[in-house]
């Protein structure tokens, strides 16, 4: 092989060469990993198909975590939505359920996430604007009106206060009469990429932790079909990351959960089938592929090599993905959807567990009503019409996808084995390293974009005058002031002697070592505010506090 | 002028999505300026504070969560209180088109949609300075 490859190289190769030179002297991946001329059996040598393969739903899980993947049942179509009000965003539900979309995916505004009530003079101008305003168990009823809980999987973008939101759905569950061990869903519940990429924190990163841990032990001994992680490597690469830093930050965040969890007194396989994951999609299709079969081989050898699992459903990595945001022009947005379509394409080929694709107008706005069909219809074409679903990792055996799944996970790992140097994940990100590997990156890139290196079709090359886009989605800026109203109104119909009694509770339990998750779900249920129990637990734990850098 | 060009770059309100502040910081340090990032969740008034005391020529404000209709021109009046008209006050963000002529009639100079090339930004601060 090796000695016909030289032949060819000099023999056919080397003619063509001088005569008709190549594009670039150098061809790079979309997250600037070399790629070379061509792929042979040479650049998998080392690979053995049993060790480093084997079947799906087989260890270590590189062709998937299900024996029959989308033969069986095809991937969650779930899309992130939420706006304005409770109301608002509950009519946007029932629309993507009747447009054929699977599961329900809550995008919550700022306040929300960050723990205040919509009153707060920090809230002004954020309520309701890139997700919906929810103040108190009432907007949550309201939020999920008609939508039985048992027969739905909801996902929350919920961080910061997942605790308190996980509560308010447990809440409303039961007054639906859903007992909470049947409800199926997730909470992204992952702090520590919000210190590195997304900013939504509230608290230090200990008593985080305890939240977090919190959780797990709540939830595996109540809510045990409820996924109570979802580590997020999305936003690491919105930030700018690479696939392989996406890859390496984000196995780093879940062993410093894993560690967390131990830590407490937890046994390893009462909570990591629990744990899932979310990644990004973005346009350079078989880098990305390969970046979730990487990420796949890898978490799966380390719960079985250094936690020694036992429970197979311990060491497979299923995960959520959305298609690139960051990705998407501002320029002829109709190429938006050009790009989601490959973006979907790697999500599955990668398989993939669940699946939101953005809309094309969604670097100009939320998405409107049509966009976001569009968006849907994209993952149902592949879905139903591409064929790409009827056989399990059509890409294994490629000896680019197979050399690129190699090379991922070895550069995923060297910043693993990096981060475990310095002490772990919570520590990277207090000296600053992981934010400073992202920021680098995202500066290159930019400047890959402006030297052209990088064509960004419709932005940098291939220009054209356009008309600004019409029927964007406008958020009623009213909403500020009916959410207002509405807690003002809650404030003078609930029981505040209860309210009061219920924090106290709370207050108690979070300066102890008790699990807070009862005594959050005690305080929901009297209509206690999202800002009042974060409020309560701010006293005790105190502000996260950003080291700023450039 | 006899000093570098000094910039502030500031992310008013709650978003944490802060990959353009830091972009746009880095490209504007690499061409020369003087670049002081605030950081996070910055109301109009620390950013206002901030651009007094360390003496700037630029504020640029960043933002993507669909506040910046109240944010930005809060930013504006504040300095104008303080007496700073001369800051060349400019922003950036997922900001629709829409909004962009009231947010300029409110005295942001300019308004810088994704996709700018950074070398955009420091051309329209460098022929636009007020100081």
């Amino acid at each position: 092989m090796k000695d016909s490859r030289e032949k060819w190289e000099e023999s056919t190769l080397d003619k063509a060469l001088s005569r008709f030179p190549e594009r670039k002297e150098e061809f790079k991946s979309g997250s600037g990993l070399e790629v070379e001329r061509l792929y042979t059996p040479l650049d998998i040598d080392g690979l053995n198909y049993n060790e480093d393969l084997g079947f799906p739903g087989q260890f270590p899980y590189t062709r998937g975590v299900q024996p029959t993947m989308y033969r069986g049942r095809l991937w969650t179509m779930r899309m992130y939505a939420g706006f304005a009000t409770a109301e608002e965003s509950n009519k946007r539900y029932k629309y993507l359920v009747e447009q054929g979309s699977t599961g329900l995916s809550v995008a919550f505004d700022l306040p929300t996430q960050i723990g205040y009530d919509s009153d707060h003079s920090l809230s002004q101008g954020e309520v309701g604007k890139v997700g919906v305003a929810i103040d108190s168990l009432k907007d949550m009823e309201l939020l999920f009106d008609g939508i039985p809980l048992d027969k739905v999987s909801t996902s929350m973008t919920i961080n910061a206060p997942a605790a308190v939101l996980l509560a308010m759905y447990i809440a409303v569950a039961e007054k639906q009469g859903v007992s909470e061990e049947k409800l199926r869903g997730t909470i992204q519940n992952d702090i520590l990429k919000e210190y590195i990429a997304r900013g939504t924190y509230i608290f230090p990163t200990e008593p985080s932790m305890r939240l977090i841990t919190n959780i797990f032990e709540y939830c595996s001994k109540n809510v045990p079909k409820w996924n109570t992680i979802s580590i997020s490597g999305y936003h690491i690469r919105e930030a700018g990351s690479t696939a392989a830093q996406e890859v390496g930050f984000t196995i780093a965040d879940g062993i410093a959960y894993v560690d967390a969890a131990i830590k407490a007194g937890l046994d390893v396989d009462s909570f990591a089938p629990r744990l899932s994951f979310f990644f990004n999609a973005h346009n350079d299709l078989l880098e990305e592929v390969a970046k979730y079969r990487a990420a796949r081989r890898l978490w799966a050898r380390i719960m079985k090599e250094r936690y020694n699992a036992k429970n197979p459903k311990s060491m497979m990595l299923k995960f959520h993905t959305q298609t690139g945001g960051s990705t998407l022009t501002a320029q002829q947005p109709e190429n938006n959807i050009v790009r989601v379509a490959i973006q979907t394409l790697a999500a599955v080929l990668g398989g993939t567990q669940s699946l939101h694709t953005n809309s094309k107008d969604e670097a100009l706005a939320l998405p409107s009503e049509k966009s976001v069909r569009t968006a849907l219809r994209t993952q149902q074409i592949v879905a139903h019409e591409s064929g790409v679903t009827d056989t399990i990792d059509p890409l294994a055996g490629s000896y680019f996808v197979e050399a690129k799944t190699d090379e991922i996970e070895k550069k995923a790992m060297e910043y693993i084995e990096k981060i475990d140097e310095i002490g772990g994940a919570p520590k990277a990100i207090d000296m600053g390293y992981i934010q400073k590997e992202i920021m680098d990156a995202a500066y290159r890139y930019q400047k890959s974009i402006e030297s052209g290196e990088q064509i960004v079709v419709g932005m940098n090359k291939f220009q054209s005058e356009e008309e600004p886009v019409k029927d964007l989605l406008k958020v009623d800026p009213k909403v500020g002031e009916m959410q207002v109203e509405k807690i003002n109104q809650l404030k003078v119909e609930r029981n505040n002697d209860e309210v009061e009694s219920k924090l106290k509770a709370l207050r108690n339990a979070c300066e102890s070592d008790e699990n807070v998750m009862p005594y959050i779900i005690d305080a929901v249920k009297e209509y206690a505010t999202l800002g009042e129990i974060c409020g309560v637990m701010r006293e005790v734990f105190g502000e996260y506090e950003q080291a700023v850098m450039l | 002028m006899d000093r570098p060009i000094r910039v502030l770059v500031a992310k008013p309100g709650l978003d944490g999505h802060d990959r353009g502040a830091k972009v746009i910081a880095r490209a504007l340090r690499d061409a020369g300026m003087e670049v002081i990032y605030t950081g996070l969740r910055q109301t109009p008034e620390q950013i206002v504070a901030s651009a007094i005391q360390e003496d700037v020529d630029v504020v640029a404000l960043s933002i993507l969560s669909g506040a910046h209709n109240h944010l930005f021109p809060k930013v504006v009046e504040l300095l104008k209180a303080e007496g700073a008209e001369d800051i060349l006050i400019i922003g950036g963000g997922v900001i629709p088109e829409d909004d962009i002529p009231e947010l300029k009639k409110a005295g942001i100079e300019e308004v810088f949609t994704p996709g700018t090339p950074t070398t955009t930004t420091i051309e329209f601060i460098k022929n636009n300075l007020k100081k």
